[in-house]
């Protein structure tokens, strides 16, 4: 009978796997120039992916409007982060734009 | 020296994004509790296990009496993802000795990802880039530590209307939008952000690696063309 303590160290052992897989596979193993260049596209596809569903999806369902208050910020987020490329200025402004519009439309 | 100060502006650099963790681990430690387990058990699945939205539903699974192959599988491909984490990073750490290829895998989280990429992108040649990940990933992880800690011993909450789960998203833009140089890139992040809103009911996160798979696919066709 498996207890908790079990269930941790598998979940803890395969998590640790998957993390170090392509770290030893591609040790050994020259990947084809095709994967190589799939890699550059990783960080943009993935961080987007989390990104979309935040903005776009609340309570699970889609809402383009402008009552969708975490869309109003995200893209004044989007604007702040293209103007100034910084990670502090951009959650600031963010998180002030949701905040402010909570209070007056929330 | 070298060193020191690409670890120091590692950790300095993650620090933006603990705003965003520290309200997820308090609350992951209060349901930990809330689920039945012990306060030593909720800390150490945050050393074992070392991974968010894991942890979340695990402990929900378990709450409910899951079987435990299914609770082992459900987690497995939560954390799939970090399998596409582990092939970008894996040829900027080629060259590490074993001990620290283990080490920066165990600290490989989302957080740690975001922003130790971003390093590993800069083209200078610095030979210390491997600290600045490190910083980063024990940034996360002390704090991811800590928060569980207070939600287990606490129990304190921070409410829900600060929003403060909003500056992950947040941070992932400020990350984001300046790496859209090129057509390529910027096809690959729409593509991902559209069919990861169109498969957000998939179980498990799938919808996150079925869309980062399309997104890294668009961009590919888009620089052949």
């Amino acid at each position: 009978m498996m207890n908790i303590w079990h269930i941790m160290l598998i979940v803890g052992l395969l998590t640790f796997g998957i993390r170090l897989s392509f770290i030893v596979i591609l040790d050994r193993w020259q990947p084809p120039k095709l994967v190589e260049r799939a890699l550059r596209f990783v960080p943009v596809a993935v961080l987007s992916a989390i990104i979309a569903p935040e903005l776009v999806l609340v309570g699970g369902t889609l809402d383009i409007s402008l009552g969708n208050l975490r869309l109003l910020a995200g893209i004044v987020a989007t604007l702040v982060a293209w103007q100034t490329k910084n990670i502090v200025w951009t959650i600031v402004a963010g998180m002030s734009m949701l905040l402010i519009l909570q209070h007056f439309f929330a | 020296m070298h060193a020191r100060k690409e670890f120091f502006n590692g950790f300095r650099d993650e620090l933006p994004l603990l705003l965003g963790v520290m309200p997820f681990g308090m609350i992951y430690g209060i349901l930990a509790l809330a689920a039945g387990l012990t306060t030593g058990e909720a800390q150490a699945m945050s050393v074992i296990v070392f991974a968010g939205s894991a942890q979340f539903m695990l402990v929900q699974l378990l709450a409910v009496g899951t079987p435990a192959i299914v609770v082992i599988v459900t987690g497995f491909i939560i954390n799939l993802r970090h399998a596409l984490y582990s092939a970008s990073i894996a040829p900027h750490i080629k060259q590490l000795n074993p001990l620290w290829k283990t080490l920066l895998s165990y600290l490989l989280t989302d957080e740690a990802y975001a922003i130790a990429i971003t390093r590993y992108y800069k083209r200078d040649a610095s030979p210390y880039k491997h600290f600045y990940f490190l910083g980063a990933g024990l940034a996360l992880w002390s704090s991811w530590q800590v928060s569980t800690a207070v939600g287990v011993f606490l129990g304190a909450q921070i409410p829900s209307s600060w929003s403060l789960d909003f500056t992950l998203a947040l941070t992932f833009i400020a990350i984001v939008i300046p790496s859209l140089k090129d057509r390529p890139s910027i096809l690959a992040a729409i593509s991902a952000s559209v069919v990861a809103v169109i498969t957000a009911g998939l179980p498990y996160k799938l919808n996150l690696i079925t869309a980062a798979i399309v997104g890294i696919a668009f961009g590919l066709w888009s620089e052949k063309a």
